[in-house]
């Protein structure tokens, strides 16, 4: 079981958190500049490590924030957790 | 390939079993092959046979990293079926679960293949309306769901003794599908490879690839192992869940998650189940092996892995759900688990297809593969050898992403 150091509420157990899918980056404003392929593949093409890798976790039963968490896919140790902010 | 019969086991007892020839040959790497085939799991093994029975090309190598039936063609519930919902995907599994029917004589290997009927167990009313759709759209191409009550429910499986009028939820129907059945996994991996390897496929043990290798065209060159450098005009991927480990190689993205699938097995009983167990509500499903053990399957863990392990989380949850339905398995005692890494796409459902790469090809995303073995390997094979893809698996290629025109399948055990 995964313990989550949510930076709100302190290390709490996975129990209480959503996993959310892995890290991308809001969505871009200029969507003109965007083509659709490449809009695509932002949609649907993940980041998918093996080793450490970026990924949202939702408080859902804690405090309510989205967490950007750093783990490591191949044996499951949290390198940092933080707030998920939009960037 | 020596036959397997009667008689070859009553001469083979003369000389106390001393000179059975070996299943399969093992051979030096040669430089250049006409095939590659990465990954010697049931997709990889089953399309070099099929790729040299049917299609004249056994000039293939067949590269696998660990050992033969050592990778999730072993870390799987062997569950065959084909009640899927889209009707893309159910003629696919139709004929897969026909072809694993004649596989064992067919492969001259006796896979144990034991039809046994699965039950879905239904306590929502939203997964009975799901299930009724996929009751109506399984008629269409000849795939047998059959709504049962809920006593015959409780006579097929005496077991079953949770889930009544005052529990959180109560069984409301269900449904059979005969055609449900499993077998012997590893017999699945070694009859393959000893039907291939007598065809002239050369099948290489610990044979890691690190990467993909691209000419300055952009076609594919070959391989690099940690035993050096192979060539071919054509690589298949058959890899399950480190598709994109490779792919990224040849910087070729793909719309694939990996994550971990977990299995648990409990001690040896006495037959109590004869049929499979599915319980798409609590997210839990059994059946009993012919040494009597339990083989209860559950969610995927949370999160992307490559652990194969088992989640603590994951296992209370699939435990616990099964102890709802089955109290008394309370008192079982669990022996072995194991987590498999499978990959996903954002549908669900099965990508075989060339790539952007001429002369790559993938199959992957097999969310449950273990049913889509034969029909798997053959489609692959076909795709390979000529280039077209199969009728069966047409709708499965990565075109299907450029406009976003997904094949939903809610047929797997996962919530994508």
């Amino acid at each position: 079981m995964l313990i989550i150091d949510c930076p709100f509420c302190g290390p709490r157990d996975e129990r209480e958190f959503e996993y959310c899918g892995p890290y991308r980056k809001s969505r871009s404003d200029n969507m003109d500049d965007l083509s659709a392929s490449d809009f695509i593949e932002y949609l649907i093409v993940p980041e998918n490590p093996e080793g450490v890798g970026r990924e949202f976790w939702w408080h859902k039963r804690g405090c309510g924030e989205w967490l950007l968490v750093v783990r490591d896919t191949k044996t499951h140790q949290i390198l940092s957790t933080a707030e998920a902010d939009a960037e | 390939m020596q036959k397997y019969s009667l008689y070859s086991l009553v001469r083979n007892s003369f000389t106390r079993h001393r000179n059975w020839s070996p299943a399969w040959i093992n051979h030096d790497l040669k430089k250049s092959y006409d095939v590659i085939i990465i990954g010697g799991g049931g997709h990889g093994l089953a399309t070099a046979y099929y790729l040299a029975k049917g299609y004249g090309v056994t000039n293939i190598a067949v590269l696998e990293r660990g050992w033969l039936g050592g990778g999730n063609v072993a870390r799987n519930t062997v569950t065959i079926r084909s009640n899927y919902l889209r009707q893309e995907s159910i003629p696919f599994f139709i004929k897969s679960v026909e072809m694993y029917e004649g596989l064992s004589n067919e492969l001259n290997f006796n896979l144990m293949h034991s039809r046994r009927s699965m039950i879905d167990i239904i306590q929502t009313y939203p997964k009975l309306r799901e299930i009724t759709r996929k009751m109506y759209t399984m008629d269409i191409f000849g795939s047998t769901y059959k709504p049962i009550s809920v006593s015959e429910i409780r006579r097929r499986i005496p077991t079953l003794t949770g889930g009544g009028k005052d529990s959180r939820l109560p069984i409301i129907a269900g449904m059979v599908h005969p055609e449900g059945a499993v077998n012997r996994h590893d017999a699945v991996a070694w009859g393959y490879a000893r039907a291939a390897s007598s065809l002239g496929v050369e099948i290489h043990q610990n044979t890691k690839v690190n990467s993909l290798l691209k000419n300055d065209d952009g076609t594919i060159r070959g391989v690099s192992t940690v035993k050096g450098e192979i060539w071919a005009d054509r690589v298949a991927v058959a890899v399950s869940g480190h598709t994109t480990q490779l792919t990224d190689t040849v910087g070729l993205r793909l719309p694939l998650r990996s994550f971990n699938l977990s299995a648990f097995v409990s001690e040896p009983v006495k037959p109590m189940i004869d049929v499979v167990v599915n319980c798409p509500d609590l997210g839990v499903y059994l059946s009993q092996t012919a040494k009597g053990e339990l083989v209860i399957g559950g969610a995927p863990d949370p999160g992307q892995s490559f652990r194969r392990g088992t989640n603590q989380l994951v296992f209370e949850r699939t435990v616990g759900a099964m102890l709802e339905l089955f109290p008394s398995f309370k008192k079982l005692k669990l022996l072995r688990q194991w987590g498999g890494t499978v990959d996903i796409a954002p549908d669900a459902s099965p990508i075989i297809s060339e790539t952007e790469i001429p002369g790559l090809y993938i199959t992957a995303g097999w969310w449950g593969g273990y049913k889509a073995i034969p029909a798997g390997g053959l489609t692959f094979a076909n795709l390979i050898a000529t280039n077209t893809p199969h009728q069966l698996t047409k709708s499965f290629t990565l075109d299907r992403f450029k406009t976003l025109d997904y094949i939903l399948e809610p047929g797997t055990t996962t919530r994508v």
